[in-house]
């Protein structure tokens, strides 16, 4: 209950650093959802044993957070919460990938190792991508720039009400699993039994308030359409935002620049 | 012509497991009125109230506001014309923040951008929560919640207001305010509500509902003197009427 609590009140600051004011948050959510889309599409499609090159990505996050005046450590914590996922996506890697890709004096690294660092530095990246994009733009202005760019506009509102209706639905589950603990005396209760008919009443719960919300839609005259109200610019800040960014992540995609870097180190101490 | 006048004509309404929730229900509500519909838990105040926007549709019966039958053709006139607040306020503010969710009717209506921010403006202001336009809902205090959602109502300029159980979970000064508030407003009002103080302070009429049926219909202060009809409608007189407690268990203590 107190971790569902918690997690709850960490959303929320996610939601209220979108309040802040920086150059970074000034700018039109289309330009920062498109950087970030190119900087995920350039993280994600590098060869799975791909680690050195993935490393100049990380001046994106950093500048972002340096500009944006995020706090850096509240993101690391949030990255680090999804690492047990990425865990288990990886975990048999150096299991069944035995072949030997690096030699370091004796030791030898297996493929299936290197590319579970590289699952780690890539969830790093664009889930750290992902919180800085939410955290510098909100999650509603995500979403209307979603529809903006051409999204179908049922799979915005969704999105739009799955965020809202965390907070409602996270209350209701703490208020039901706090009277369970109240009565089952510090023991399990009845154990799994009881968080079946609990997750079942939650459910039932849930409907009942998503047909209440539909009424009071339908009341103040839905018929199905979201009208957005607020049109931000897209201007020649946001022009330069996009292709700077876009092309450096191009640019490290295609080009070897980590290896140029290190040739030309390696040709003046030579 | 007035769109400010609510008649309903023999209401019936029964739920598909076969609950009849509305029997045979029948009153005018003229401009300017502002009246109480009051009744157990279970009378069909609720089932009622969303039938006069068109939520529930009736099984039976006919309801009019103004001149206007209520059908599928005229439900879009009619939900501009009759604004619901629902007792919950969390299922009333769905969006992100709250100056969205009063805009939301207005956009509905389709008024443009300057319309738009004006009326959410005035209907903030007016029920004093012009400073919270860009929080979110689930930020707001239960009070701040309850303005917020009569705001999103106001905003689309309605001709009547009808509100299910206003006065609920709100602290003793919120109350007061809210009633003050409510007060204020010069609409054709309808509420449902077991605050029958509040019914008093703000109710020239009242409507007794029981197991789904009127009870009786008519000036409050008259109502809430027939101790009789109202313990068969398992109500009482409000606080204010049934005189002061300290004193009367002083006076019950005198006595041998």
């Amino acid at each position: 209950m107190i971790s569902i609590n918690a997690a709850v009140t960490d959303l929320k600051r996610l939601d209220l650093l979108a309040d802040s004011d920086s150059p970074i948050h000034a700018l039109d959510a289309r330009a920062k959802v498109l950087v970030t889309l190119v900087f995920i599409v350039s993280v994600v499609s590098f060869d799975r044993y791909e680690l050195a090159r993935l490393l100049p990505f990380f001046v994106f996050p950093t500048v972002m957070i340096a500009l944006a005046g995020l706090p850096p450590l509240y993101l690391v914590r949030k990255i680090a919460f999804i690492s047990p996922f990425v865990l288990m996506v990886g975990l048999f890697n150096p299991v069944f990938d035995r072949a030997g890709l690096y030699q370091i004096g004796q030791m030898v690294i297996s493929g299936g190792w290197v590319s579970l660092v590289s699952l780690f530095v890539r969830s790093t990246l664009t889930v750290g991508a992902a919180f800085i994009l939410v955290g510098t733009t909100g999650f509603t202005a995500v979403c209307q720039a979603l529809q903006r760019l051409g999204t179908p506009q049922l799979f915005a509102v969704q999105l739009l009400f799955l965020h809202r209706y965390i907070f409602v639905l996270a209350d209701e589950t703490c208020r039901s699993s706090r009277a369970r603990e109240l009565r089952s005396c510090g023991k399990k209760g009845l154990g799994v039994a009881s968080f079946g008919s609990l997750a079942g009443h939650l459910l039932l719960r849930t409907w009942q308030r998503a047909e209440r919300i539909h009424t009071a839609m339908l009341a103040r005259g839905f018929v199905g359409l979201f009208h957005a109200h607020r049109q931000s610019r897209f201007g020649a800040a946001e022009l330069c935002f996009l292709l700077g960014w876009s092309s450096l992540f191009i640019a490290l995609r295609t080009f070897d620049i980590t290896a140029s870097l290190g040739a030309l180190f390696t040709g003046l101490f030579s | 012509m007035s769109h400010h006048i609510v008649e309903v004509k023999n209401l019936q309404h029964v739920y598909p497991d076969g609950t009849i929730a509305i029997k045979d229900v029948s009153f005018r509500i003229t401009h300017g009125e502002s009246v109480a519909i009051i009744g157990a838990n279970g009378a069909g105040k609720s089932t009622l109230l969303q039938h006069l926007n068109g939520c529930l549709e009736a099984t039976s019966g006919e309801i009019r506001i103004g001149d206007t039958p209520l059908s599928k053709s005229t439900l879009p006139d009619i939900r501009r014309t009759v604004g619901m607040v629902f007792q919950y306020p969390d299922d009333q503010l769905f969006m992100p923040t709250v100056f969205e969710d009063v805009a939301f009717g207005p956009l509905n209506l389709g008024l443009s951008g300057t319309e738009v921010d004006r009326r959410v403006a005035e209907s903030l202001e007016r029920v004093g929560a012009g400073h919270l336009r860009d929080k979110p809902p689930y930020h707001l205090s239960g009070g701040e919640k309850k303005r917020v959602a009569i705001a999103t109502v106001l905003a689309m300029s309605p001709d009547i207001l009808v509100m299910d159980e206003p006065t609920s979970g709100l602290d003793p000064f919120a109350r007061r305010q809210f009633i003050s508030l409510l007060r204020e407003f010069q609409h054709t009002k309808i509420f449902t509500s077991h605050d029958l103080d509040m019914v008093m302070d703000l109710c020239g009429r009242t409507i007794i509902l029981h197991e789904g049926a009127i009870m009786a219909d008519g000036p409050t202060g008259e109502i809430f003197l027939n101790e009789a009809l109202l313990a068969a409608c398992r109500l009482e007189k409000p606080f204010s009427m049934q005189g002061c407690p300290v004193c009367s268990r002083a006076l019950t203590k005198k006595k041998p």
